[in-house]
């Protein structure tokens, strides 16, 4: 590359700040130009954990993959060919990481993105880059752009102003601007009176740019590509006199269209902050229109107002082209950019069909919905953990009544002692020295059958013999000649009828006062009364009773037959079981890493050994 | 957004907490007193007694100089007179280079007799900071600036063993103080990002004491993050004032609270209530040029408003600023009925949404087009950018629905030629 170029269709850059809609922007701007590689050959990250990850992006119809690194000298040491590195990081870090990135011998240039950079900051980058012989694009601006070569980060817009512009294929003009918002505007203005942009610079909108309007203009002025130069000054400062400077002494030699902005300050209030950090004129030679005035009598092109720039543009290009200055440009159909899915999309383009489907919750809005409602009314309205099992579980609003048998239910389920299967396994496993997930998860798999199982078990005979209609005396029958098994959900190690169960006492206490109707509790009760009559310990026991007074909850709740059905082979009631009881297994492993408890082992003298 | 002029009093109680750490001579008196038309004096001199027992100066603190020309100036006063400067003063409203405002804020500090009025003030350009000394200040410094010693040093060089001596005029036993006190605050301004800072004048008090007078300072605001310790304290951040008279109208004030809660970028400012032009501009760059342009076709007087919005602001916010413009434009109809001229108008948007912004626009169209009709507005719209299609149909088409004349044009048509189109009929 020329002394004069900053960038030509083989450049890359490394993106410092995870900004993937740029470097996406960038790479498909290397599409549309037909570059052989892509722009960017590296992005700093510097907020991940590892030294290196890596990010897809489409390059066209098809993916690549570019390194992400989270330091920016290993990148520069890796890609000893990036010589630009596009500055996103935010005011606070850019003068760090800018000042970082002059300092490694493989980069030429830095654009600093930032806006609200101290102004002192800026100085000493400055200076850094001329003393090296680096260049400074900003800070507080876009960037800039080589037309079908090289794009800094999100200058040009969107692709389809990119193709608009001309901007995939050089054209003879070289144009800078303090402005980045103008640059968009300028380009497309430029490509509609001219062959087009060759290069476009916005130099950024602070008092101390790193490189100023001048040092542009004389590259493009260096540069044989370039044949005529069109710049967009603003009031404040003094730079545009080194542009008169220039003119007078024939460092500058190639026509120059050039407007100073600002030439509004006289009509408005003395004060008025104008659009960017520098431009205030703070004296009369800063004004616009004197700047204005200088330069056309240093021969620069200077229209009467900004409205008919354009033509002046158009006007010098034409005289250039009729002298035989103009190269013919290689025009070429740019290759068109798939749209993206996303965009598709919301532009109802393409449709396709979804992998999941989820009726319960959506986390998708500001609030999050459980089964329509909005968890912020979930909290304000007070709403009880039984209301949102319904929610989630049954997907219905249930009534007072309802939320309260299932919060009883997790309540008495809760814990049954540490020597009990679960609560043992649970114990063993955190004696272990597992983690928490995993001694939970030992706890509750030993939930089944006979461990929790009754509950479930007691609900499922119940209803068949009730459903069935069979008397309660043809429903132990039953079960003693048929099944061949215990009625689950009857009958207690200790407790009896003499000795009633508290916790079956208040589950019927309950159930009786509240719920509209409870005809299996009723159906239970006149079981239970039969076995009681055989042993005093055939008492209708907390596992079946809450199983029972579920089927009673789901009469009242409105649901069809095949609902309930579909309710409880979905293992709703073992449901209930786990949820309860994970709190009290959870308190026993708590309570053993409390306790710091070493490694369990069976003691001997507790198992049998025995020789056949 | 960069250089802001702070309070006299805030720049000299930073430089009172700061220079000592570079100039440990310095022993400010600390006697500083704010007076505002809520404030009572009488409860104040409980809190500050020197108010009682020293000689006072008092001084308008709102970002404006030569105070006194303009009768605005106590000049070794005593408590009583105090008061009654300060009665006669304080809320009442002047005139200063041609702009009227509200006196609001009146520095007190103790009267310094003194004879000479040394002048000093720091600059700074990309690669100095430049001191700028003279022995003839005070009031007349201007009239004798080619006495002033102008100082450049590179920004980046060693202060302490910089020499100043040489380069200053003989101040004879005084020479060490002064270079002391420059370098100090040299070291200051640097430190704490000043961009500007003028003592004009200081005093020295026989006892060898620098006293600074008359203090104009300004700060690098964007520097605040690097101060958390002093001005930029997020808690308590020091204040950037208006100019004096710069006060704002309601409208403004509303539109200056929504920019502050974006990150979008919202900005109105009233040049002129009853001007026929309003304009509704996207962009910094773009609303410069845009106001530019009616101004130098020759309708500079008829201007009458100075804003823009940029930065992909919501629906909501556009529907908001375009309704206070529209509402603001619309509320004196032109007594003989001549028409109004609104212009919509902007550069070829990066990433702003143009159909977003536009759907705020047709709102505050839809709400006021009663209004909009009684004030007979004509309606220019020139726009590009993302869904610039969608947008631009969508102001054709609110148009023809309110029967309003909108007249619209894409990135076809330069930025500024609805400007002749409307005013001009054509070019």
């Amino acid at each position: 590359m020329e002394e004069y170029e900053l960038f030509d269709e083989n450049t890359q850059a490394i993106v410092y700040g995870f900004q993937t809609r740029a470097i996406q922007r960038m790479i498909d701007f290397d599409y549309v130009c037909k570059r052989k590689t892509p722009s960017v050959a590296a992005v700093i990250r510097p907020t991940q954990t590892d030294y290196i990850a890596y990010h897809k992006v489409f390059f066209g119809t098809h993916e690549i993959i570019i390194p992400v690194y989270k330091d920016l000298s290993l990148a520069a040491q890796k890609h000893p060919n990036a010589s630009v590195v596009v500055n996103f990081a935010s005011f606070r870090s850019a003068f760090e990481t800018s000042k970082e990135a002059l300092e490694l011998d493989s980069i030429k240039t830095v654009a600093i993105i930032a806006e609200g950079i101290p102004e002192r900051q800026s100085r000493i980058l400055g200076k850094i880059a001329r003393e090296r012989g680096k260049w400074i694009i900003g800070p507080a601006t876009v960037g800039g752009i080589r037309a079908g070569a090289f794009r800094i980060g999100n200058t040009a817009g969107t692709i389809e102003n990119v193709i608009l512009s001309k901007l995939y294929r050089p054209g003879s003009v070289g144009f800078v601007s303090k402005s980045g918002g103008m640059s968009n505007e300028m380009n497309f203005m430029i490509s509609q009176n001219s062959d087009g942009i060759y290069e476009s610079i916005a130099i950024g909108g602070d008092r101390y740019p790193g490189a100023s309007l001048i040092d542009h203009l004389l590259r493009y002025e260096h540069n044989p590509k370039i044949k005529m130069l069109v710049c967009l000054g603003e009031i404040g400062g003094t730079d545009e006199y080194k542009i008169v400077d220039a003119l007078k002494e024939g460092k500058i030699t190639k026509p120059l269209v050039i407007w100073v902005t600002g030439t509004a300050a006289k009509i408005l209030p003395k004060g008025l902050q104008f659009g960017h950090a520098g431009a205030m004129a703070g004296s009369d030679k800063e004004t616009a229109d004197a700047k204005n005035s200088a330069l056309k009598t240093a021969g620069a092109i200077v229209p009467d107002t900004y409205d008919t720039l354009g033509d002046k543009i158009r006007e010098t290009f034409e005289k250039l082209k009729a002298e035989g200055k103009i190269d013919p440009v290689e025009e070429f159909e740019p290759p068109k950019i798939p749209m993206d899915f996303a965009q598709a999309v919301k532009e109802g383009l393409v449709r396709r069909p979804t992998d999941m489907v989820c009726t319960i919750t959506d986390d998708r809005g500001d609030v999050p919905l459980y089964n329509g409602k909005g968890l912020d009314k979930i909290i304000t309205e007070k709403k009880s953990i039984g209301y949102i099992i319904g929610m989630l579980w049954f997907k219905k609003e249930l009534p007072d009544y309802a939320q309260e048998y299932i919060e009883m239910v997790i309540k008495l389920t809760a814990d049954h002692g540490p020597a009990v299967s679960g609560a043992h396994n649970a114990i063993v496993t955190a004696r272990a020295g597992k983690d928490l997930m995993s001694s939970l998860a030992a706890g509750i798999l030993t939930i089944g059958p006979r461990f929790g199982g009754a509950i479930s078990d007691g609900a499922k005979y119940f209803k068949m013999a009730k459903d069935k209609g069979m008397t309660p005396m043809e429903f132990i029958n039953y079960m003693k000649k048929v099944e061949k098994k215990n009625i689950p959900g009857i009958g207690h190690r200790i407790k009896s009828v003499q000795n009633p169960d508290v916790r079956v006492q208040l589950l019927k206490k309950f159930v009786n006062s509240n719920f509209p109707t409870h005809p299996y509790l009723d159906y239970a009760l006149e079981v239970e009364k039969l076995t009681t009559s055989k042993r005093n310990n055939l008492i209708l026991n907390v596992d079946g009773c809450i199983g029972i007074c579920f089927l009673d909850l789901l009469e009242n709740l409105g649901f069809t037959e095949e609902e309930k059905q579909d309710i409880l082979n979905s293992e709703a009631l073992n449901g209930l079981f786990v949820l309860g009881r994970s709190i009290g297994m959870m308190g026993h492993i708590f309570d053993q890493k409390r306790l710091r408890t070493r490694l369990y082992r069976q003691p001997w003298d507790e198992i049998l050994f025995y020789r056949d | 957004m960069a250089q802001k002029p702070i309070y006299e009093y805030d720049g000299k109680k930073l430089i009172a907490s700061q220079l000592p750490k570079y100039f440990p001579e310095f022993k400010f008196h600390n006697k500083l007193a704010i007076l505002t038309p809520e404030t009572d004096i009488d409860a104040l001199a409980e809190k500050q007694p020197w108010l009682k027992t020293d000689r006072l100066v008092a001084k308008p603190d709102q970002l404006f100089g030569k105070r006194g020309k303009a009768n605005l100036l106590l000049l070794d006063g005593n408590f009583d007179q105090l008061k009654q400067f300060a009665a006669e003063k304080l809320g009442k409203t002047f005139e200063i280079r041609g702009k009227k405002g509200v006196l609001k804020r009146l520095l007190v500090e103790p009267f310094v007799p003194h004879k000479t009025e040394y002048y000093v003030s720091i600059t700074s350009d990309r690669d100095h900071d430049i001191i700028h000394f003279s022995v003839e200040g005070g009031i007349f410094v201007e009239e004798n600036w080619d006495k002033v010693a102008h100082i450049p040093v590179p920004f980046d060089a060693d202060i302490d063993n910089f020499d100043f001596k040489g380069k200053l005029p003989d101040l004879g036993d005084l020479s060490d103080l002064v270079e002391k006190f420059i370098k100090g605050l040299l070291h200051v301004y640097q430190d704490q990002d000043f961009a500007f800072l003028e003592i004009n004048p200081f005093a020295i008090s026989e006892d060898k004491q620098i006293v600074p007078l008359d203090l104009k300072s300004r700060l690098d605001n964007t520097a605040y993050f690097l101060h958390p310790d002093t001005w930029g304290n997020p808690e308590n951040p020091i204040e950037f004032p208006g100019g004096f008279g710069q006060e704002l109208t309601p409208e403004e004030q509303k539109i200056a609270e929504l920019d502050e809660k974006t990150g979008a970028s919202l900005k109105l400012r009233i040049i002129n209530p009853n001007g026929h032009i309003w304009t509704l501009l996207s962009g910094g760059g773009a609303s410069v040029i845009f106001t530019d342009t009616i101004a130098d076709l020759g309708f500079g007087n008829e201007l009458s408003n100075y804003g823009e919005y940029s930065g992909n602001p919501s629906l909501e916010h556009t529907e908001i600023y375009a309704e206070t413009v529209i509402d603001l434009m619309t509320r004196n109809p032109d007594p003989e009925g001549k028409p109004k001229y609104l212009f919509i108008a902007g550069g070829i948007a990066n990433f702003t949404n143009v159909k977003a912004t536009f759907a705020g626009i047709v709102n505050a169209f839809r709400k006021k087009v009663d209004a909009l009709k009684k004030a007979n507005v004509k309606i220019y719209v020139r726009r590009g950018g993302p869904y610039e299609k969608e947008g631009l149909q969508m102001m054709k088409d609110i148009g023809k629905e309110l029967d309003i004349p909108i007249e619209v044009y894409d990135r076809y048509t330069p930025l500024t030629r609805i400007v002749p189109i409307a005013l001009k009929g054509g070019n």
